[in-house]
C-alpha cells in the first residue's frame, strides 16, 4: 500500500517538475549552477575512486588468472570490461546516489522545513519545477561524462598498479585494454547512466520535497533517499541489462 | 480587501478551524491573534492557499480564490507578498539576489531597472551595505527586513506576515511592526498579520481578529480590545502584566 502511495506521489511530483518553467533564463542560470555543484564538484571523488578501483580490479584479475595458459593481456581486458559494463556505470551510480542524492534531499528538505518552498509557492513560482528540474537535467547531462572519466581513470589505475606489482607488463596491459573491444558495451553503459542519473536526481528530490518536521526528519529522509535510490539503480541495472543484451 | 466566508479546516480527524468568517480591509494592518495552537497559522495558510480549506471561500477583491484553477491562482499569487516566521530567505542567494528573485521571475525589466527596484526596497526597510551578504551572515532582525523587502519587490496588493516578531528583541520587534504598518499605508495594501504579541496588537492593530480553539472568538480594534468583556480574549490579553495594570488603573479611575 505504502509502495503504491509513494509511487503515485512520485509521478505526481514529476508531472509538476516537467511543467512549463516560468522564465527560461532563470532556469538556465540555475542549471549551470547545478552542473557545477552536482557534477563538476563530483569529478574529484570519481577520479580517486576510479583510480583505486581500476588498480584493485587489475590485481584481482591478475591473482585469479594463475593458469599460465591464459595470456597476461587478459588482465587489461578484464579490467576494461568490468569498468565499462558495471563499475563505472552501476557502482559509480551507487556512489553518486550517496554523494549527490543525499545532497539533493538535504538541500530540498531543509528548504521545505524552513518554509522556503512555501515562499516560492506564494510568489507564484512552481517550486517543484524550479528546484528539481535543473537538478535532474544537470545530473542526467553530467553522468555520461563522469562515466567516461571513470573508465579512463580506472584504466589508468590498472596501468599504474598492474606493472608496479609485477602482475602484468605495461605493453601487455595496454594490448589487453584494446583487445576484442566491443563498442556496444560503451553504448549500453551510457544508456544506463542516463537512467541512473535520472534516478539519482529525482528520487532524493522526492524524499526531500515531501519531508515534514525538522532537522531529524531531513536526516532520516536523506538516508531513505539513498537506500531507495540504490535499490532502484540495481533493479534498473537488472532490467536494462536484460533488455539491452537480448 | 480580503473576505473569508465560513472557513473550516481539519487535519485527519482533528478540526483546526471551524466556520470562520471575516473581512480584512485595504490600507490597514489586520491582525489575527490567539494563543499558540489556536489555529492562526493554519488560517493564514488557508487564506493564501498553502492549505486547501475543507469548507468555505476566500475572496480577493471579489475574486473567489478557492474555486480558481491552478494557473489563475499562480497569477493572483503575483499580487501577494508573504513574510514567514523564520524569514524563509533563500540560503543560497545573497540579500540582493533574494530581493531580486521575484523580479527575475515575473518582471519584464532591464537589469538596471531591477537593480534600482532592489535598492529601493532594501532602502525602504533600512538595509544598507548588506547586498552581497548571505542570509546566514545577517541578524534575525535584518533577515526579517530583507524578507519584507522581497515581499514588496513586486508591489503586492496583499501582504501576509506570520509571526513577524518571533525571535526578535522588543526594540527590533517594534521596528518591524512600524515598518509593516508604514508600508501597508504607503502602498495601500491589505495586510494580514498573525501574532500573539500584545505589543504589536496595541501598536499596529487597525483591525483585530481573535481566534480561540479554531473558532472565531472576537473581532474589533485595538481601542476596543482592552474594554471587551469576552472572557477568553481577556485571559489572552491580560496574561501580560503590563495590560493588567492598565486595566486595573482604569477600574480604579472609574471607582
Amino acid at each position: 500500500m505504502n509502495f503504491f502511495y509513494h509511487t503515485g506521489r512520485y509521478f505526481t511530483l514529476l508531472y509538476q517538475v516537467f511543467s512549463r518553467p516560468e522564465k527560461h533564463r532563470v532556469y538556465v542560470r540555475k542549471l549551470f549552477r547545478e552542473i557545477e555543484s552536482l557534477g563538476l564538484n563530483s569529478i574529484g571523488i570519481v577520479v580517486i575512486i576510479s583510480l583505486f578501483m581500476g588498480g584493485i580490479i587489475t590485481l584481482q584479475v591478475a591473482y585469479n588468472l594463475t593458469n599460465p595458459l591464459f595470456p597476461s593481456y587478459l588482465i587489461g581486458l578484464g579490467n576494461r570490461d568490468t569498468l565499462i559494463l558495471e563499475f563505472s556505470s552501476t557502482i559509480m551510480g551507487l556512489i553518486m546516489a550517496g554523494k549527490i542524492g543525499s545532497n539533493i534531499t538535504s538541500e530540498i528538505g531543509s528548504m521545505r522545513v524552513t518554509e522556503q518552498i512555501d515562499s516560492l509557492q506564494i510568489m507564484g513560482v512552481n517550486p517543484a519545477s524550479y528546484l528539481i528540474l535543473p537538478k535532474i537535467v544537470a545530473v542526467v547531462f553530467i553522468f555520461p561524462f563522469l562515466f567516461i572519466l571513470s573508465v579512463f581513470f580506472g584504466l589508468i589505475g590498472g596501468l599504474i598498479v598492474g606493472p608496479a606489482v609485477g602482475a602484468v607488463t605495461a605493453p601487455d596491459y595496454i594490448n589487453g585494454i584494446q583487445y576484442l573491444f566491443t563498442p556496444y558495451y560503451v553504448t549500453f553503459s551510457l544508456i544506463k547512466t542516463l537512467f541512473f542519473g535520472f534516478l539519482v536526481a529525482s528520487v532524493p528530490a522526492y524524499f526531500g520535497y515531501y519531508v515534514k518536521g525538522g532537522a531529524f526528519e531531513v536526516g532520516a529522509a536523506s538516508t531513505k533517499a539513498v537506500v531507495n535510490t540504490n535499490i532502484l539503480i540495481l533493479v534498473f541495472d537488472l532490467i536494462l541489462t536484460q533488455i539491452l543484451f537480448t | 480587501m480580503i473576505v473569508i466566508e465560513s472557513i473550516s479546516k481539519s487535519f485527519d480527524d482533528k478540526k483546526v478551524l471551524s466556520n470562520i468568517s471575516a473581512q480584512f480591509l485595504k490600507g490597514q494592518t489586520n491582525l489575527i491573534i490567539g494563543r499558540s495552537g489556536s489555529g492562526k497559522t493554519v488560517l493564514l495558510k488557508s487564506i493564501v492557499g498553502l492549505h486547501e480549506v475543507d469548507e468555505g471561500q476566500v475572496f480577493y477583491d471579489d475574486r473567489d480564490f478557492t474555486s480558481m484553477k491552478p494557473k489563475e491562482r499562480k497569477k493572483l499569487r503575483q499580487e501577494m507578498g508573504m513574510l514567514f516566521q523564520g524569514g524563509a530567505l533563500f540560503d543560497s542567494l545573497t540579500v540582493e539576489e533574494n530581493v531580486r528573485f521575484p523580479l527575475d521571475m515575473f518582471a519584464d525589466q532591464t537589469t538596471e531597472e531591477k537593480k534600482k527596484r532592489v535598492d529601493f526596497c532594501l532602502d525602504r526597510v533600512n538595509i544598507e551595505k548588506a547586498n552581497h551578504l548571505f542570509p546566514s551572515e545577517i541578524s534575525g532582525g535584518m533577515q526579517k527586513r530583507v524578507a519584507i523587502a522581497r515581499a514588496i519587490a513586486l508591489s503586492p496588493k496583499y501582504l501576509f506576515c506570520d509571526e513577524p516578531n518571533s525571535g526578535l528583541d522588543p526594540e527590533t520587534a517594534l521596528v518591524i511592526d512600524e515598518l509593516i504598518h508604514e508600508i501597508t499605508v504607503d502602498l495601500n495594501m491589505t495586510t494580514i498579520i498573525n501574532t500573539h504579541d500584545m505589543n504589536s496588537v496595541m501598536e499596529i492593530g487597525d483591525k483585530i481578529l481573535f481566534i480561540s480553539g479554531g473558532e472565531m472568538g472576537w473581532e474589533g480594534t485595538k481601542h476596543e480590545i482592552l474594554k471587551t468583556d469576552n472572557q477568553k480574549l481577556n485571559e489572552f490579553v491580560f496574561a501580560n502584566k503590563q495590560y493588567r495594570q492598565i486595566r486595573d488603573a482604569r477600574i480604579e479611575n472609574k471607582d
